[in-house]
């Protein structure tokens, strides 16, 4: 392990110096999405399904669906962005030219991930607020797992994009995992109400789960031990999956 | 020594990149590696600054180990890529600056680096527009900023000039004089055999992940051939009867085509005219150069010759 924060940092800042660009149009989407989200569910559905887990079925969702955009905020960065930065626009082979190392590019991609993870589920957040289906004294709570859902999906992430050669491969990345993963991670119903027995701890695997979790008790402060487990699960994870990216980012850039 | 390489050899799986290299390179001259496309030259380039484990044997940049301490080499050293690695939404000034955080340049430093590399490459017609709207030849004298922006000891280019028109081409050769006068040493690659000639005081003719010669140009022209070069088109047959008892270092065939090296082409000439009778025999005569000792060498050119 070869790892200076400054020079993290200066990676971060190479992509916050491009995203600075940009921002006013990345960002407008961050909006509509929650909008279209909550209103389909609110004037939609939740007009059939009035109540989910003790709650109205848009304040049920709320939570979950922040962690989801976090997830996905973090998830295109680490996947197209990366590929595109490592293969096409060859960033880091001018980076490594420099006394940047390998690990400070992995460092400073998931501190990035993080920040755009932040970006899409604070705005998320923002909105179902002022809809009026997450409290306002829940942010700080929310930075907390918005931060934590961006380090668990940048380093799952990194793990598939640091293995594939073609940039073609990230559309199974997306539809057979992050998709399922979305609809079956407690987001839309309460998982632990329709499974039972081994079920329930095989579901304990799905790494979306633990944010969601977290976020749902935490806004309702229904603080409880089992959000030690997701705390546990978050860290653990993302460490043993970030300590593969340090070995394969070590043999996709210095061959 | 800035750069000492001992008995360096890359190998990718069965292809053997780089063949058992060593390089000495002196502080303050310029050192041209020549050689065509797959030669090793950029592989060679990429364990001098330690972005790349040789395979087996070691090099040393400024004294230091690249493989122990790369932070240390790099931080003096500066490397101008093949491929121009630019940020295309951002300015000629925005990409300098997100560069310079890579060395973790203090802000004023920072600045006044800026300001001293917009004049010295002539950056600063378009300094604030964005890079995807400049041209080729603006676009390489920026990436060649980049690697300055350290005030590097040591200069790497890699085929800087390689697609530019001949004008651009001419303006880049006079930044490289003007660094290796402030006393940067620069190590470059090149294909083009005039290039080397014009601006390094020493190269090493690479082919094949080999150094098949080295030394200052003209000392590689005139211990491989001689000094000029006579091109005439010609059938095996005749040579003898051509070229027997004349003072002739070498001779290359390609095709129809003979080259013949002497030292004085023009009397050289003048005595083929007389062997020849009354024919007007076309007769091409020009200075030898490093293209030549590559021929001569390999027996291939520089343009044509594949791993
Ligand atoms: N990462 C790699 N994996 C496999 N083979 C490689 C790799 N890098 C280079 N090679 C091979 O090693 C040989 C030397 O390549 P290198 O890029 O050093 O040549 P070069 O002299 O720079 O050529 P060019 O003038 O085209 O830039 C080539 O045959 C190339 O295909
Ligand atoms: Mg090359």
């Amino acid at each position: 392990m070869n790892l200076s924060l400054p020079h993290a940092l200066a990676v971060w800042q190479r992509n916050l110096a491009m995203y600075r660009r940009t921002w006013k149009w990345n960002i407008l989407p961050n909006f509509f999405e929650p909008v279209f989200y909550l209103t389909a569910i609110g004037v939609g559905l939740g007009a059939y399904v009035q109540q989910m887990g003790g709650l109205p079925y848009a304040a049920f969702l709320a939570p979950g669906l922040v962690c989801v955009a976090a997830m996905n905020g973090a998830s295109f960065e680490v996947t197209y962005n990366i590929f595109v930065r490592m293969h096409f626009e060859k960033t880091y082979d001018a980076m490594l030219t420099t006394p940047v190392q390998p690990d400070d590019i992995l460092a400073g991609e998931v501190l990035w991930a993080m920040t755009r993870a932040a970006i899409y589920g604070g705005c998320f957040y923002l909105v179902t607020t002022a809809w009026g289906l997450t409290p306002w004294h829940a942010a700080p709570w929310a930075v907390v797992v918005i931060v934590l859902s961006g380090l668990l999906f940048a380093a799952v992430g990194l793990v598939f994009s640091l293995q594939i050669v073609t940039i073609d491969l990230f559309s199974f990345y997306f539809t057979l995992f992050l998709t399922p993963l979305f609809l079956f991670s407690d987001v839309f119903f309460p998982l632990a109400e329709r499974l039972s027995g081994i079920w329930l701890w095989v579901a304990e695997a799905l790494p979306l789960l633990h944010p969601v979790r977290l976020a749902r008790l935490g806004f309702a402060h229904r603080w409880s031990a089992i959000m030690l487990w997701d705390v546990g699960y978050i860290l653990g994870v993302s460490t043993l999956l970030l300590l593969l990216c340090h070995r394969s980012i070590h043999k996709r850039l210095t061959a | 020594m800035v750069i000492e390489a001992r008995h360096v050899v890359k190998r990718f799986g069965a292809r053997v990149a780089v063949a058992g290299i060593d390089l000495s390179v002196p502080p303050g001259i310029c050192f041209g590696l020549l050689g065509p496309n797959g030669a090793g030259k950029t592989t060679t380039l990429r364990m001098v600054y330690g972005v790349t484990r040789p395979t087996a044997g070691n090099v040393r940049v400024f004294g230091i180990d690249v493989a122990t301490d790369p932070r240390a080499v790099r931080s003096r050293l500066g490397v101008t890529l093949q491929q121009n690695v630019l940020i295309e939404a951002l300015s000629p000034v925005e990409n300098l600056r997100v560069f310079g955080r890579y060395h973790l340049l203090p802000h004023r430093l920072l600045d006044a680096r800026v300001e001293k590399l917009l004049d010295f490459l002539e950056l600063r017609s378009h300094a604030h527009v964005p890079v995807k709207q400049l041209s080729g030849g603006f676009q390489r004298r920026l990436a060649i900023a980049l690697s300055l922006v350290n005030d590097p000891e040591l200069l790497i280019l890699d085929e800087p000039t390689t697609g530019l028109d001949p004008a651009v081409r001419l303006a880049l050769w006079a930044r490289v004089r003007a660094l290796r006068a402030a006393g940067k040493t620069i190590l470059l690659t090149t294909h083009y055999m005039d290039e080397a000639q014009r601006l390094c005081d020493r190269v090493a003719i690479v082919a094949r992940g080999k150094i098949l010669a080295e030394g200052a140009p003209e000392e590689l022209i005139a211990n491989h051939l001689a000094r000029e070069a006579l091109e005439c088109e010609c059938d095996e047959n005749e040579v003898p009867a051509l070229l027997d008892g004349l003072p002739v270092a070498h001779v290359l065939r390609a095709g129809a085509r003979l080259t013949i090296y002497a030292d004085d082409v023009a009397s050289l000439a003048d005595a083929i005219r007389r062997r020849d009778g009354g024919e007007r025999r076309v007769m091409v005569m020009r200075p030898a150069n490093l293209e030549d000792v590559f021929l001569a060498l390999t027996g291939s050119t520089l343009e044509e010759s594949e791993p």
